[in-house]
């Protein structure tokens, strides 16, 4: 059969548009190069720590930063330094638990809510009522019940984050769920699972990439508290909760002690939010607060 | 199925919408609806007139209030959702909107392979080379196939939504406005593309348009649709060269004639009654320029005046 020519030629094809736009975003690389840093830290604790996190040295408690103890060293004489890229590993790790948890939990919650109506009602009942509590008073009453432990704590933060991230599902599901693409592969014979996972998922993903992000960024702080308050991950595992809860009673004969997880804290907490920035401004513009 | 059964008959098709704060939306209110196979059957009227619901009703991507639908001499509204689904295979659909229709993050290949990787059809190579077959029949390369629909024009993009159609080999193809979305000049290929089409692959169209000189073009015959019923219904040429409905005429009135000299065309007064509250008899009553008294009060059947042509309306004679 002849069919005229139908078609311009295209111009070539950009490859990887997104991660073109991602590189030029200066605050994203900013937070690249932070929260980067940390896993690092984080990934290399073994190769970096030059003390074993564990090892006190109670002839040299209290040292300052300087030789031979690069950030100091703390009341039981522990290299501060070493306990902070261990404690990065679990501390991150611990975040990044609870976003793995609470991204596969959160999207089957929010894809069944938004996609089967049926089900929403009671779903999103039930993610009100836990997000009716303020999230650290809840993570520290479902931790302190489970006990103390780094599993205790994922399980805790997740519970925690898992409603904001089925709603925010949820919220680009309604809206994916009624694109005439969706209706298309009804008529074309798709099951609803096939649905799902083929349009209505990748089509959503955009904003729940962002919010876990933040999300990943609220576990690390929201894990401190916990640890500062005594039901992380008990003592003497390092995490940076527990060095700053140790540190704080020394705060003003030895300042180091507290100071560097604290601020190790502040660096990745602002680099994920930069990096959560960048995504939402690149993934997500019309989320992307208008700048005068 | 009897041999010259036709390949779709709808009978008393009603999609009523319940809305908020106790009415009832008329969308579509019993219609009837029979497609011969190898058709083009036209479905025409004003915005909102229920035509698209229509469409959709015979995919049954929305649910009927009432009536029933035959094809390919199966009752469709009584298949089970797994008979309905393995049935979708020879009924088939073509979008108007080329933008939204086309999941934006799959490539053209995922998308016009789509139909076969849901029915499982071939092998892995065999629906590559049946994808690049249906590229090559609506005009496209299989240098396209790797690519996304946002570096596509719409008329591009109707081509690839109309290769998908196409992909299971279906009998009865719903055409929801394919065109009306496109420029002009974009129009009459697309136009020809379908017609091409449907002889090379012995395809049934039901079209829903509004634009009679498109429907003038491809229809074999037409129903004309007015709040939600069929006013009118006729083969092509009848149609056009004799309206009997009332509404007919001045939806042909309103096309605009490209002859110098011709009269302007006279618009109908008034605007179209809402399908919360259609009014009483006759729904063309309160825009007709012909209405009498009986109208307001009998609800005019479709009559048969000539050989099929039907016509619901009281005034009208053979």
């Amino acid at each position: 059969m002849a069919v005229e020519a139908a078609v311009a030629p295209l111009a070539p094809p950009r490859r990887f548009p997104t991660l073109r736009r991602l590189f030029r975003h200066r605050l994203f690389l900013i937070g690249l190069v932070l929260f980067g840093t940390m896993v690092v830290l984080a990934l290399g604790a073994e190769l970096i720590a030059p003390h074993a996190p564990a090892r006190m040295q109670f002839r040299m408690r209290f040292r300052p930063p300087g030789e031979g103890f690069l950030l100091g060293t703390d009341n039981f004489g522990r290299d501060i330094l070493s306990r902070l890229v261990f404690g990065a590993r679990l501390s991150l790790g611990i975040g990044f638990a609870v976003v793995l948890v609470t991204g596969i939990a959160g999207t089957i919650i929010g894809l069944a809510a938004g996609y089967f109506r049926r089900v929403d009602e009671p779903l999103m009942r039930a993610m009100d009522a836990l997000m009716a509590f303020p999230a650290v008073m809840l993570a520290l009453a479902i931790a302190a019940a489970l006990g103390p432990s780094a599993v205790n704590a994922v399980i805790a933060l997740s519970v925690v984050y898992i409603p904001r991230t089925a709603r925010i599902v949820r919220a680009s599901v309604l809206v994916v769920r009624e694109m005439e693409y969706v209706q298309a592969a009804l008529a074309f014979g798709g099951r609803h699972l096939w649905i799902l996972w083929r349009h209505v998922l990748p089509n959503s993903l955009a904003p729940l990439i962002v919010q876990l992000t933040f999300i990943f960024a609220y576990a690390v702080l929201a894990e401190s508290i916990l640890s500062f308050l005594g039901v992380g991950p008990p003592p003497p595992t390092p995490t940076w909760g527990n060095m700053i809860a140790e540190g704080k009673d020394y705060i003003r004969e030895a300042w180091w002690i507290a100071m560097w997880p604290g601020l190790a804290i502040c660096l990745t907490v602002l680099g994920l939010n930069l990096l959560g920035d960048g995504l939402r401004d690149v993934l997500d513009p019309r989320l992307k607060v208008q700048q005068g | 199925m009897p041999p010259d059964a036709p390949l779709l008959a709808a009978q008393n098709l009603a999609k009523h919408y319940k809305v908020r704060g106790g009415g009832v939306l008329r969308a579509v209110d019993g219609v009837d609806l029979t497609v011969r196979a190898g058709d083009t059957h036209a479905l025409v009227g004003e915005s909102g007139c229920g035509k698209t619901t229509l469409g959709r009703l015979i995919l049954r991507l929305v649910e009927p209030t009432t009536g029933s639908i035959r094809f390919r001499g199966e009752d469709l509204l009584a298949l089970k959702p797994e008979a309905m689904r393995r049935m979708r295979r020879h009924l088939s659909v073509i979008f108007q909107d080329p933008y939204g229709s086309l999941d934006p993050r799959m490539t053209v290949a995922e998308i016009v392979g789509e139909p076969l990787r849901i029915f499982g059809q071939g092998t892995r190579a065999e629906r590559r080379a049946r994808v690049e077959a249906l590229l090559a029949q609506v005009g496209l390369t299989p240098a396209h196939a790797t690519r996304h629909p946002h570096e596509f024009s719409g008329g591009q993009r109707q081509r690839i939504g109309i290769a998908r159609a196409l992909a299971l080999e279906p009998d009865l193809v719903v055409c929801d406005e394919p065109v009306s979305a496109l420029d002009v000049s974009i129009q009459a290929q697309i136009i020809n593309l379908l017609q091409d089409l449907q002889q090379s692959h012995g395809l049934t169209y039901l079209f829903v348009a509004h634009d009679l000189s498109v429907v003038r073009h491809i229809a074999d015959r037409v129903s004309v649709m007015y709040l939600g019923r069929v006013v009118e219904e006729a083969p092509k040429a009848a149609l056009f060269a004799a309206p009997r409905h009332p509404y007919t005429r001045a939806l042909l009135a309103a096309v605009p004639q490209p002859k110098p000299g011709a009269p302007p065309p006279v618009p109908l007064a008034g605007e179209v009654p809402s399908p919360l509250n259609p009014p009483s008899g006759c729904r063309f009553r309160t825009r007709c320029p012909v209405a009498v008294a009986r109208c307001a009060e009998d609800d005019p059947a479709l009559r048969e005046l000539a050989a099929g042509h039907r016509v619901a309306c009281h005034l009208a004679e053979a």
